[in-house]
Parts: C-alpha cells; sequence; structure tokens
C-alpha cells in the first residue's frame, strides 16, 4: 500500500527524517513508537504533504505511485487519511460542514450517515459547533476519528489518538479506529493499512497492531512485535533501544 | 435666551466636519433632480431598478413584507403598510400629519453632531417614519430602499421609527444605486425609539457604486426590557463610508446587539464602528463585528460606556486580511464608569492561517475551496433574535460578496 525509501526531510535547515524506510501493506497495521522530538508526526506530515516539510531525498509510493509532488488535497483524494495530533480550530465552519466536505469529496454525501457517524463517537452535541473550537482533548481525537469515518480513505494515518482520552471514551476510540481499519474482516480481506502513533500504547489494547517501529532522531532504528517493543521500552526505556543498536 | 432651533443649530455646523473619517467637500454634489412618479406596488418597478433592489433584499413581490417604502432620489415613490397597527409614510407627511413628531426629531441624533447631521436638516430629502402601534407585532419585515438614480447626486434623508410600548418591528432597509451611477453622495439620519417591552430588528444592506460616499448618522434611544438589535452588511464597493450608530440603553433590562459584516475592495474606504451606552441597571450590549480587506482600507471601531452597576457588554472585533495593500485598523474601547460593570472584548486581526488551509485540504478541499470554505466560516456571524427570511437576506448579501473576494 505505501513504500516510504530512504526519505530525508527538512524543516528551513533543520533535518526531521533522515533516511527512513518503511513498508506498509494491504491490511497492516504499525505502530509508531519513539520519544518526543523523534521524527514520527513529522514522519505522518511529510506523508501527507504539508510544505514545510520538505523532502531532500527519497520517495513515498502509494499504490505504486510516487505522491512527492502532489499536493495535500491530491493525497487526500488518493486515499490518504490522517487524524491529527492538533488540529486547529477553524472559526465559523462546523464539525457538520467538516463531514459534509469529507464525504462529498468521496462522492457520497449522505445526511443521515453524519448523525449515525456522530453518534457513534458520542460526538451528536459537536455536530454544531465550530470545528475544534472550545472541544476538549478527548472531543478533538473523538472528531479527527468522525471525519475519517466520513472521508473512508485506504491508508489511515493516527496521530496519537489515545492521547487525552479518558477511559471510557478509549474503548470507543479503539473500536471505530477496528472498523476504520476493517479489523473486523480476515487479515487477507481488509483492504485498508494503517500507521499508529502512540505514546504511551494504551491504544494496543484496544487496536491489534501487526508491527511496531521505534523512531529515533529521525530514523526507524528498529521493528518488531509491538507489545514486545512497548515492553522493552517500558523497562529499558528508548536509551536501552539505542543501546541495543550500538 | 431662548433656545435654538434645530434649522439654527444646523446653520451654526454646516462647516463642522465629522470627528472621523475622510471630509467631504459637500459642494462638489448637486441637489437637484426630477421628480419621479409614484407606484402602487413595488412590482411596477422596471427590472433594472427591481434587480438592484432585490440585491439589498427587496423583496419586489412583497409576498413577505408588511409594509414597503420606496424612495428614488428625492422622490417617495411609493409608502404602504399591508397589516394593522405600523405606519408607513414620508418623515415629512409624519411631521405634517403628528404635532408630537417633533418630540422626536433631533433627539437620538444632535442636529449639531457635524455639517452631515447640518445638511440633513437644512436640505433634508424626505426619509421614512416608521411606527409600529402599542403591542402591535408585525407578521413580516417592513421594508424600505433608499435608490439614487443620478450620477452626482446628494441624497439627504432622515428617518424616524418608533416601536411603541409592547410592540415587535421587523425592518429591512436597502440602499443602493441604479448601475450607471459612480458618484454620489447619501446621508442619513436615522432615529430609533424602541418604548418599553418592545423589541426593533433592523436589518441594513448597502450596495453602492466605487464612488459613491456615504456617511449614516443613527441614533438609538432603548427603554425599559426593551430589545435593538442591528445587522449591517456592505460587501460592495464605496469610495468612501463612515458611521458610528450609537444607542442608548436608558431603560432598566434594554438589551442592545449590533452585527456588522464589511468587505473593502481596493479603492474602498470604510470607517465603520458602533457604540452603547449603558445607563440603566441590568442593560446589556454585545457588538459583533467582521471586517475582510482585499486591498481597501478598513477602521472599524467598537465603544462600550457603562455608567451604572449591574450592566455588562461585550465587544468582538475580528479582521481578515486577504491582501497586502489591504489594511485594518481596530479600534475597541471599553469605558467603565463605576465599579461592578462586566465588560469585555477580544479582537483579532490577521490573515487565514495557512494550518487551517490545510486541515481542510486533508480532508481533500483543494487550497481554494479551503480557503473559501473559510471566509465563509468568517463570515458567518451568529445573527439571533430575527425572522429566518431575514437570515436568509443577509447570507445572500453576504455570499453576493464573496464572489468578488474568491
Amino acid at each position: 500500500m505505501i513504500e516510504i525509501k530512504n526519505l530525508t526531510v527538512s524543516i528551513e535547515d533543520k533535518r526531521v527524517l533522515n533516511d527512513v524506510n518503511l513498508y506498509i501493506a494491504q491490511g497492516e497495521t504499525i505502530v509508531l513508537l519513539g520519544p518526543n522530538g523523534s521524527g514520527k508526526t513529522s514522519l505522518l506530515n511529510t506523508i501527507i504533504g504539508i510544505p514545510e516539510y520538505r523532502v531532500e531525498s527519497g520517495r513515498i509510493l502509494f499504490s505504486g505511485k510516487d505522491i512527492i509532488g502532489l499536493t495535500i488535497d491530491e493525497r487526500a483524494r488518493l486515499g490518504i487519511g490522517i487524524a491529527f495530533q492538533r488540529p486547529p480550530a477553524v472559526r465559523g465552519v462546523k464539525l457538520k460542514d467538516m463531514l459534509r466536505i469529507c464525504m462529498e469529496k468521496r462522492g457520497d454525501f449522505d445526511e443521515e450517515k453524519i448523525n449515525e457517524f456522530a453518534q457513534k463517537l458520542n460526538l451528536l452535541s459537536c455536530l454544531d459547533r465550530d470545528i475544534n473550537l472550545g472541544f476538549s482533548g478527548g472531543e478533538i481525537k473523538r472528531s479527527e476519528l468522525l471525519q475519517l469515518l466520513a472521508q473512508n480513505p485506504g491508508f489511515i494515518m493516527l496521530d496519537e489518538p489515545d492521547s487525552g482520552v479518558d477511559l471510557v471514551n478509549i474503548n470507543l476510540v479503539g473500536r471505530v479506529i477496528n472498523e476504520l481499519l476493517e479489523k473486523e474482516k480476515m487479515a487477507s480481506k481488509r483492504t485498508k493499512a494503517g500507521l499508529i502513533i502512540t505514546h504511551a500504547g494504551y491504544i494496543l489494547d484496544y487496536v491489534n497492531a501487526d508491527r511496531g517501529c521505534i523512531m529515533v532522531n529521525g530514523t526507524v532504528i528498529c521493528s518488531g512485535n509491538p507489545r514486545d517493543l512497548l515492553e522493552d521500552i517500558r523497562t529499558k526505556g528508548y536509551e536501552g533501544c539505542v543501546r541495543c543498536l550500538n | 435666551m431662548s433656545k435654538l432651533s434645530a434649522g439654527e443649530m444646523a446653520k451654526k455646523a454646516v462647516k463642522k466636519p465629522s470627528a472621523i473619517g475622510p471630509d467631504i467637500d459637500l459642494n462638489a454634489y448637486s441637489a437637484e433632480v426630477k421628480e419621479h412618479g409614484k407606484i402602487q406596488r413595488l412590482k411596477e418597478l422596471s427590472g433594472e431598478v427591481k434587480e438592484k433592489a432585490i440585491s439589498v433584499g427587496v423583496d419586489a413581490e412583497e409576498a413577505c413584507r408588511s409594509g414597503s417604502f420606496f424612495q428614488m432620489d428625492h422622490s417617495v415613490i411609493l409608502s404602504s403598510a399591508y397589516q394593522k397597527g405600523i405606519e408607513v409614510m414620508s418623515s415629512t407627511e409624519a411631521l405634517k400629519k403628528y404635532d408630537w413628531l417633533s418630540d422626536y426629531w433631533w433627539k437620538a441624533v444632535n442636529v449639531d453632531a457635524d455639517k452631515y447631521t447640518a445638511q440633513a436638516e437644512l436640505k433634508q430629502n424626505h426619509g421614512y417614519f416608521l411606527r409600529t402601534l402599542p403591542r402591535a407585532k408585525v407578521e413580516f419585515p417592513l421594508q424600505a430602499c433608499l435608490y439614487m438614480t443620478r450620477d452626482g447626486l446628494a441624497q439627504n434623508v432622515h428617518n424616524i421609527i418608533i416601536a411603541e410600548e409592547g410592540s415587535e418591528l421587523h425592518i429591512i432597509t436597502g440602499c443602493t444605486t441604479a448601475p450607471k451611477v459612480r458618484t454620489g453622495l447619501h446621508i442619513g439620519v436615522s432615529e430609533f425609539y424602541v418604548k418599553k417591552n418592545a423589541m426593533v430588528t433592523f436589518t441594513m444592506i448597502h450596495n453602492w457604486a466605487e464612488d459613491v460616499e456615504v456617511r449614516p448618522r443613527t441614533g438609538t434611544i432603548v427603554e425599559d426590557n426593551s430589545i435593538f438589535l442591528s445587522n449591517y452588511v456592505c460587501m460592495k464597493p464605496v469610495k468612501t463610508l463612515q458611521m458610528y450608530p450609537t444607542a442608548y440603553c436608558v431603560g432598566e433590562g434594554a438589551t442592545v446587539r449590533f452585527n456588522t459584516i464589511l468587505f473593502a475592495r481596493e479603492g474602498s474606504n470604510m470607517d465603520v464602528g458602533s457604540r452603547v451606552f449603558l445607563r440603566a441597571r441590568g442593560s446589556r450590549a454585545e457588538l459583533v463585528s467582521r471586517a475582510i480587506t482585499g486591498g481597501g482600507d478598513i477602521v472599524t471601531r467598537g465603544h462600550l460606556i457603562g455608567e451604572v452597576p449591574g450592566i455588562k457588554a461585550h465587544l468582538e472585533c475580528r479582521g481578515l486580511i486577504l491582501s497586502e495593500k489591504g489594511r485594518i485598523h481596530a479600534i475597541p474601547e471599553l469605558e467603565g464608569k463605576v465599579n461592578n460593570v462586566d465588560m469585555s472584548h477580544e479582537a483579532a486581526v490577521g490573515k487565514i492561517a495557512e494550518e487551517e488551509i490545510q486541515y481542510l485540504m486533508a480532508r481533500g478541499l483543494s487550497s481554494e475551496e479551503a480557503t473559501s470554505a473559510i471566509i465563509r466560516g468568517f463570515l458567518d456571524v451568529e445573527i439571533k433574535g430575527i425572522p429566518e427570511h431575514l437570515k436568509r437576506e443577509i447570507r445572500k448579501a453576504v455570499s453576493m460578496g464573496e464572489e468578488r473576494l474568491m
């Protein structure tokens, strides 16, 4: 589904990604672990095409097509979706408007679906509010997932979907992520792929990931069973990961 | 010494410039224009006039209006009320009809405020008189249109609006020019009297030409437990526009809200504010403005004056700069004269945040579509308390301006 080859990226003069290689197959879900500032969010922002993230070298292939050079909306329309960690508030643009946008762009706007999705994420009361304006941390996370439900992308990137979500709602968040990633289907029948950033790993109690990757200093340094990796990080810290490689 | 008459006071102010805004040479505009014949219903208007009137919220079919007033240049061509309990006529006619009207004439606006108010007194060309009788409630809004057909003309109107006790009045006023008109001067004095337990909503839409100069002068007296809601929209070019409508909450529990939506493109100079004196316990005021410049100059003002304890007032002023050439100067002022007043303001001026555009693009909108969605959202001021069809007129006027923005 998506293949990242030798990707090096800078913001202004600061290098944020350094020779990243990553392959995510159709039907696969990967969790991305790493300390603050290691480049996890930079990788997602580069994949979606935020212009500040200047690709110095390397390729990003989505379904075999190099997407570097495409604008954000072109990537979105190809089927790349993202739940941002800290999305901006947009005054006057209601959550409902955003859902309409997401649906219209994929050509099947359905008012009933909006309510159904919102109910599923416990966000009916937010539909007529300006998006993210005064939303709680948990509402922001759920609203991002709600937009992805409406958008229905093939490749789903989630930037810390579990941070700021209370224990009651994390179960809900997990359920919706599983729905987005078609976890109810047999692995071989899934058409979606996912890349999830998690800091504390809470989401792994609700979403089954196939593989984990650790990023340190802008590079993917290690991959393996996500639970094993998380356990290593819990016991030895990221310093342990770095030492392990040296 | 005897008190000076309004005329005498006006004469003393004929050269007095406005405290703010560009000065205008009043002699540059003509007072001469032919009289226009009366009509019975607005549908008799020519297609060209009708089209422009519709652009400022006029319902030419009059199906959803309780009454209509139409002034073309210096001629009142129609003034009709279609519901009991409402009076619609020219203000000059009303002055002849009602002796008591002098008690309202120049009582909410000072005749000698500046040379524009002076000109409205000394060279008045009608204006409208709208009144709801006690406890009358309009089913549909009253509409008024002030229309200019001659290039270089000065139109000086004096409007009086009275909502008697317990009544409810919704007004939509549209001011515009014939398509061929480029220059002109419009001076519009409006005095509103909202009596006890009454409600007035006033929606004004302006659609002038590139070289028209506009000086509205508005004062509103708001009595006990009454409500005055004003919505002003100007999305079309104008040479200079300067207005600072002022409301006086003189009765306990009086409520005032001003919403202002402005778009100034290159060559337009707008200095628009709203001011409320809160003079009675429990009075409330809210001023909300949205200003966009696509190259023009905008000064957006707001002034709240809390004179007694127990009042509450808020001012919100936002500006969006879409062009390198444009300028927005926001001047929010709060003036508390006693303790125990609750007054606040928020103001923000800037360009559209790139991050917001990118956010919408990540959902599939192009950069242009994202920008227009954000602008539409910016202009979507929540307008409470007015009938749905008036909200539609406001949305229509705003979206017609938006088309030029994109």
